[in-house]
């Protein structure tokens, strides 16, 4: 059974109409690339996974049915969000961010962070809003991984602006955390899905364009080029 | 007969008995108890106008701009006000009064408007209400002795022309009242139907889009700031002229908020809801205070009677029920009881 | 009077006028931060609390004027939170969706409440006993302070700490922090921020209404307008010192206090209250993002 289900999914914001009945699944374990090229509704799929923005449709997690919940019942299922702006809280420290994460009916897995991120400890004290961009990115995946009681994590476009040694550093520990949670990742970088990702579903003006693996898509520049637009397969390697 | 022509025809006749108001015999209980032409009546219908026409004022902005200003109170007061220091402290005459008023209508709004628009949603609301509360201080403050203070400005017997004064003119206060309502609806109608009302509705809608089309939503709200306000101290003159005196509760913020409730009560965004609105809100501040001294409501315990003989309690419970229940006011809820209703004013 | 006395004069009543400011802006500034709700009702909270307090203790008056005065306190700041609990619940929470509805179902509380307190209790003020103490005043660098607005800044002090603690060092205190900032983000980590709304509003509640009663301390009588000419001070003061931020709103009610204070004093009665909403409409236009809606 898929890990996540989306069935028909169909978003609007304003005037806009910007995800027309999306349907995949999700399998269970590993990353999960969702791609494609600027706007065409990666970060729009997985916030109204969340029920962060107005969506019909069906979605199933775990079996269940959570179209219908509000966004906090959805997350304490076990769904857990890492955004394209990490959204740290910059007024708080690194430590009450961690804190303010823990959920109440799982373990708290700060070893696993403290392991994968040293500067979470280091820097606990330090207000988020004063990290740099890459140690917000790490914290926002701290928060992430915090609960071990989390199965799926959406994870949008984590390595956008980092420098590549950040990169590498994020794309090891996304890597670990595959081993026990299954990953949904949106990037539209080609090169970085294919350091992660095995599986790809990807977008086109808020439809499902392909469904297939990244391993196709980088050994055929055509379509990589028709789905994903223009350079974007040789990127940087 | 097509629909059309019954409505124009409808209209046409309420026109002509508005007009004939003053020679109408009859009282219409359980709305007015003594005749229609008593002056009485014919003042509370005047007021009634005169609101009519401030709601629509806020209609204009708030409705089809989609500008919450908290602040429009500023320029009702300011016709008010201005028309009163004019008449009773300089002792200029009626058409002089009345033309410094209209420079300083167009002016006063001008340039409040463009310091507010500056900034939007909840910052210029709250803006607006910072200057209209600056105003308030200003009036009550007595400049110069120029407003009265607390005590307010009343204009002398001799400040005003014989035509407008006396019990027996009455009854051309009221046509006055008409006659400003009926301008302003003739304004308020034609500038939402024009091309600049038309961009109004759409920076109501999305300000971004009518920017990237190559049009300026600063001056483009700038001038509905500008033409409402100028409306709403057309009414505020009027106002005047009726009540014969100035009095600083026009410049409360309360006042404001009382004019927002007209215009919620009536149905946002249809020019002639708010007019309804304004003519209901203003009849009902009379006749209430005329019921709570009715003898059956005075033998109620007191825990029912006092917030039933509050007018304002009434309508601010009216207020809330409206926002909750039936967000588009009296016209809203008059469209749903006959389709035929139509808003004929060019809203959405 | 020298020059040392009227400055510590104006200064210390100033701080008084401070306290009552940083107490009603202080439940705004989080409702408005945290819920952006632009609360036009919280002077009704104000108003109604303090005339509650005062029916409540009337028949303790001609008694232990300390007793009276406590118990008023107290009732005023528990009518306070239960009015704002009323209000959320039943008024704000529908409304969700849509955020001018909010603001204007605020308005028609605030229209409503004060009507009926005119009704009830007509328009003319209501004096307000205080203990034999308080009446007094303390003896400062050459003049006569009033009792009052040295307990009031103290009071104000005392509940800008209990604030700060609870914001600090507690977990909903925590989420309110966040939430204030990104509301959603806290939702995503499966936290009910709806609670905490509710939360926040029954504190602003009860802050609002120690406000109104401590007000009627500070002037000697209640009466039905005073909640809403303070609630124009409450926006000042929160639009200042910024939304959300409970330190912002202490450092900004105190300093719009003195200065109202000096310029009425110094330059003419009212100039004072005028420059201070000009103050606000200077801040607004500097720094719009303030005041805006996510």
């Amino acid at each position: 059974m898929n890990v996540l289900e989306v069935r028909d999914l169909h978003v609007h914001i304003g005037q806009s109409h910007i995800l027309h009945g999306l349907s995949f699944g999700v399998p269970r374990g590993g990353i999960t690339g969702l791609l494609g090229r600027n706007g065409v509704g990666k970060t729009t799929t997985l916030r109204g996974i969340l029920g962060l923005v107005d969506r019909t449709g069906g979605v199933d997690f775990e079996g269940e049915t959570i179209a219908t919940l509000r966004t906090h019942e959805i997350a304490r299922r076990g769904i857990a969000y890492v955004p394209e702006d990490r959204d740290v809280f910059s007024a708080l420290t690194v430590e009450e961010n961690l804190r303010l994460a823990e959920r109440a009916d799982c373990e708290h897995q700060y070893d696993l962070i403290y392991e994968l991120f040293p500067e979470m400890k280091t820097r606990g004290a330090q207000r988020a809003g004063t990290l740099s961009g890459g140690q917000q990115q790490m914290l926002a995946l701290s928060r992430a991984l915090l609960n071990g009681g989390n199965r799926l994590l959406l994870v949008d476009e984590p390595t956008k602006g980092l420098a590549p040694l950040v990169v590498r550093h994020v794309v090891d520990a996304l890597k670990r955390a595959a081993q026990a949670v299954t990953i949904l990742l949106v990037e539209q970088n080609l090169s970085v899905a294919h350091k992660l990702a095995r599986d790809a579903i990807v977008l086109d003006q808020g439809r499902v364009g392909y469904v297939g693996t990244v391993e196709e898509l980088m050994n055929d520049p055509e379509l990589a080029r028709h789905h994903l637009g223009v350079g974007s397969a040789k990127a940087d390697r | 007969m097509s629909a059309r022509t019954l409505r124009y025809a409808a209209i046409l006749l309420g026109i002509l008995l508005l007009v004939a108001a003053p020679w109408i015999p009859i009282p219409l209980p359980p709305i007015f108890s003594e005749p229609v032409r008593a002056p009485g009546t014919l003042n509370v219908l005047a007021l009634c106008f005169v609101f009519g026409a401030l709601a629509l004022s806020y209609d204009l902005i708030f409705g089809f701009a989609g500008l919450l200003s908290f602040g429009h109170a500023l320029y009702f007061a300011a016709g008010v006000y201005t028309t009163a220091v004019a008449l009773a402290r300089w002792h200029w005459t009626l058409p002089q009064a009345l033309a410094f008023t209209l420079v300083l209508s167009i002016l006063l709004p001008l340039v409040i408007g463009a310091v507010c628009l500056r900034v939007r949603d909840v910052a210029f609301a709250m803006v607006t209400l910072a200057f209209a509360q600056a105003g308030s201080i200003l009036v009550m403050q007595n400049p110069f002795g120029l407003t009265g203070g607390e005590e307010g400005l009343a204009l002398g017997v001799n400040a005003l022309p014989a035509f407008l004064i006396g019990v027996a003119n009455t009854r051309n206060l009221y046509w006055l009242a008409l006659g400003l309502l009926a301008c302003t609806c003739v304004i308020g109608w034609w500038s939402v139907n024009s091309a600049p009302g038309r961009v109004w509705q759409a920076i109501r809608e999305n300000e971004r889009r009518v920017a990237v089309i190559g049009l300026n939503p600063y001056l483009y709200k700038l001038g509905a700031f500008v033409l409402s306000s100028f409306l709403a101290s057309a009414a505020g003159t009027v106002y005047l002229l009726i009540e014969g005196s100035a009095s600083p509760d026009v410049t409360t913020a309360n006042f404001t908020l009382v004019l927002l409730v007209m215009v919620v009560l009536g149905g946002v965004g249809t020019l002639w809801g708010a007019v309804l609105g304004g003519i209901v809100y203003e009849y009902l501040d009379f006749r209430l205070v005329v019921l709570s001294n009715a003898s059956a409501l005075q033998s109620l315990p007191p825990v029912l009677r006092v917030p039933l003989s509050e007018p304002l309690f009434l309508l601010g419970v009216l207020f809330i029920v409206l926002v909750l229940f039936v967000p588009g006011g009296l016209a809203g809820a008059l469209r749903r009881l006959n389709p035929a209703i139509l808003a004929s004013s060019g809203s959405h | 009077m020298s020059t040392v006395s009227t400055v510590a004069l104006l200064l210390l009543t100033g701080l008084g006028l401070g306290g009552l400011y940083f107490l009603i802006a202080s439940g705004l500034s989080l409702i408005w931060g945290l819920m952006r709700v632009l609360n036009f009702a919280h002077g009704a909270l104000f108003t109604l609390a303090a005339y509650i307090a005062w029916q409540v203790t009337l028949p303790l008056q001609g008694g232990n004027a300390l007793v009276a005065w406590s118990t008023g306190l107290v009732v005023a700041v528990i009518a306070g939170g239960s009015c704002a609990f009323l209000l959320e619940v039943f008024l704000i929470r529908p409304l969700y969706a849509r955020p001018i509805g909010q603001i204007l179902v605020t308005v028609g509380v605030a229209l409503a409440a004060v009507a009926l307190v005119e009704g009830a209790y007509g328009s003319d003020p209501k004096q307000m006993t205080l203990p034999a103490w308080m009446a007094g005043s303390i003896h400062v660098l050459g003049t006569d302070v009033p009792t009052t607005r040295i307990a009031i800044a103290a009071i104000a002090l005392v509940v800008l700490a209990a604030l700060l603690f609870f914001l600090r060092g507690t977990r909903y205190g925590l989420v309110i922090r966040a939430g204030v900032e990104n509301r959603a983000m806290v939702e995503a980590l499966g936290i009910d921020v709806d609670r905490a709304f509710t939360l926040v509003f029954v504190i602003g509640g009860m802050a609002a209404g120690l406000a109104g009663f401590l007000a009627g301390t500070y002037f000697g009588y209640i009466d039905p307008v005073r909640g809403t000419s303070m609630l124009i001070f409450a926006f000042i003061v929160v639009v200042i010192g910024g939304l959300g931020s409970i330190t912002g709103s202490a450092i900004a009610a105190a300093v719009v206090a003195v200065v109202q204070q000096f310029l009425n004093f110094y330059a003419a009665p009212g100039i004072g209250d005028f420059s201070v909403v000009i103050l606000l409409a200077a801040a607004l236009l500097l720094r719009p993002r303030t005041a805006e809606s996510t």
